[in-house]
């Protein structure tokens, strides 16, 4: 089919080698993120090796991750509470493609997990692992459902930060 | 406008250099609360909400799906509005005339503190084939305006710096004020050169806060409890924005904005028919550019008009007398919001020792910075 399409195709080494002119901007495009109370009690909470949430004592919700207000009732909520480090998978994902689009040959499980003692739906995203390593293995360990419990980085490594959980694994 | 709309609810935060403490989102579901006890309403009550938001300041891709939680719009109507606090204004007023609502809220918030290279994310607004490859930091446009603004109006850099000292003076009596001080226009002239004629003093310093605003049909005020402040007229208009074909003088989208904006309000004589105007003053020059372009003074007097204390607190008709954003902070396009409180707390007479007296119609005139020709007007005024 494109070989019958007319006239020539651009390629790389044309733009490369100055044949077609670009222009080319390379911004400084950095940003900070004040975390504010909620999320940097939570990441305080992550350095300790505590998983922390917040309640709202109108609808009786606890909300992990935690905000300072309620979205549904639209007022203050009212205690911090800290969770198990176990919880169940909602759902999952076997994913084989790494950041630039290239394959990889054992695949990441992305998953979102409902932390036992958090309101159901309520839960925090992280990475399976030690359950195989293709879709057939993946899937024979894994379902929605599972329980599964965090594997935490050595507390001297922990830098309050989402990753200072390395991964979950199933509890059976 | 079809039917009557108002202002019937404000909320806001104090104006800081740096808000470490808080998240975007805990500074807004501050500020919507204290505007809903206001209206006296629960986010039951909206029926849509328009938020402002640019990428490249919030530093989140799509960042309208951040909108809603802290505003209590979870599963409502939200749009996002890539523009000026006062076009928001305009999107809500329009909402509410297609007759689908009767209660919006408009949100805007800045945390500038988090733009760490933010002349880089101003560069981004320049024309990247003609413009950027110069490799210039992104202020040099201002300069460029400045010089030509002066060069035709016949107004001075000395006039501008008396802008400053104005503004942050004003700021002295605006408790929520990030940038308070008894600066004197000659320290405006000493201070460092930025893109000369521009120097260090003439621009305003970017600040974080957040607003929110309920904005109703006359049809709900009854079910309200917030003191309605009337949207009489409101328009913006977009110049061209190529730094080599631009008119660098007048602020066209001004004087266009405003003439439309007037015509809806019933303004004939804007210096007569107005009690206070919180005007654009990113840079000072640009507040005596749009003073002149919303015929406040005639052209080349802004300055001369200024000295003579007219647009002063106590003046004929004070302009800034909240401290405009040198004395406030920037708080880039949640700017005119800050305005646009201003006018609400005046026109319901809130607005404490900086209060103008007898004030019953005012505007507020946005821009939305370097290196835009783009900017809004709006009249407001109280029963």
């Amino acid at each position: 089919m494109i070989s019958e399409l007319r006239g020539t195709s651009l390629r790389e080494e044309d733009i490369g080698s100055g044949n077609v002119l670009t222009t080319e901007w390379r911004p400084k495009l950095d940003f900070a993120f004040d975390p504010g109370v909620a999320i940097g009690q939570f990441l305080q909470g992550l350095k300790e090796g505590k998983l922390l949430g917040r309640r709202c004592h109108q609808c009786g919700r606890t909300m992990i991750p935690p905000r300072m207000f309620c979205e549904l009732c639209f007022r203050r909520n009212d205690e911090w509470v800290e969770l198990k480090d176990t919880g169940r998978v909602n759902t999952f994902s076997v994913s084989y493609v790494n950041w630039d689009a290239s394959r990889r040959e054992k695949p990441q499980v992305p998953a979102v997990i409902e932390i036992d003692g958090a309101s159901p739906g309520m839960g925090i995203l992280h990475l399976l692992s030690e359950v195989g390593e293709s879709v057939k293995e993946v899937m024979a360990r894994v379902k929605v459902g599972t329980a599964v419990q965090a594997v935490w980085k050595p507390a001297a490594q922990r830098e309050g930060s989402i990753t200072d959980i390395l991964y979950f694994r199933p509890l059976s | 406008m079809t039917e009557k709309v108002a202002v019937v609810g404000a909320g806001f935060t104090s104006l800081r250099a740096m808000s470490p403490d808080m998240s975007f989102r805990e500074m807004v579901f501050d500020a919507a609360v204290r505007a809903y006890e206001d209206a006296g309403i629960t986010p039951r009550d909206i029926d849509s909400v328009v938020a402002l938001g640019e990428d490249f300041r919030e530093g989140t891709c799509i960042s309208d799906e951040y909108v809603p939680d802290q505003l209590g719009a979870v599963q409502k109507p939200v749009q996002t509005v890539s523009g000026d606090g006062l076009q928001g204004l305009g999107v809500a007023a329009m909402l509410l005339n297609t007759g689908a609502c009767e209660i919006v809220v408009l949100e805007g918030h800045s945390k500038a503190s988090n733009i760490r290279h933010p002349a880089h994310v101003e560069a981004m607004a320049l024309d990247p084939g003609f413009v950027r490859p110069h490799g210039w930091h992104p202020v040099f446009v201002a300069g460029l305006e400045m010089r030509r603004f002066l060069h035709e109006s016949g107004n001075t850099a000395a006039q501008a710096a008396r802008v400053v000292a104005k503004n942050r003076r004003n700021a002295l009596r605006n408790p929520i004020a990030a940038y308070p001080a008894k600066v004197s226009f000659e320290q405006v002239l000493e201070s460092r050169p930025l893109a000369e004629p521009l120097r260090e003093l003439d621009c305003a310093a970017p600040a974080d806060g957040a607003f929110v605003f309920v904005i109703a049909r006359e049809s709900a005020f009854k079910r309200l409890r917030g003191q309605p402040v009337f949207l009489d007229g409101i328009s913006w208009i977009s110049d061209t924005c190529n730094l080599f074909t631009r008119g660098w003088g007048e602020a066209s989208y001004t004087r266009q904005a405003a003439e439309r904006a007037y015509a809806m309000a019933g303004v004939s004589s804007p210096s007569r028919d107005l009690n206070f105007a919180e005007v654009d003053d990113s840079f000072a020059y640009k507040e005596l550019q749009h003073i002149e372009a919303l015929g406040l003074a005639p052209k080349g007097q802004g300055g001369t008009m200024l000295e003579q204390g007219a647009f002063d607190a106590g003046g004929k008709l004070p302009v800034n007398v909240s401290g405009g954003s040198l004395g406030c902070g920037h708080l880039h396009d949640a700017s005119s919001l800050r305005g646009l409180l201003e006018a609400v707390l005046q026109l319901r007479g809130h607005a404490g020792e900086r209060q103008v007296a007898n004030a019953r119609r005012g505007l507020v005139c946005s821009w939305r910075s370097i290196p835009t020709a783009t900017g809004a007007v709006a009249v407001l005024s109280r029963r």
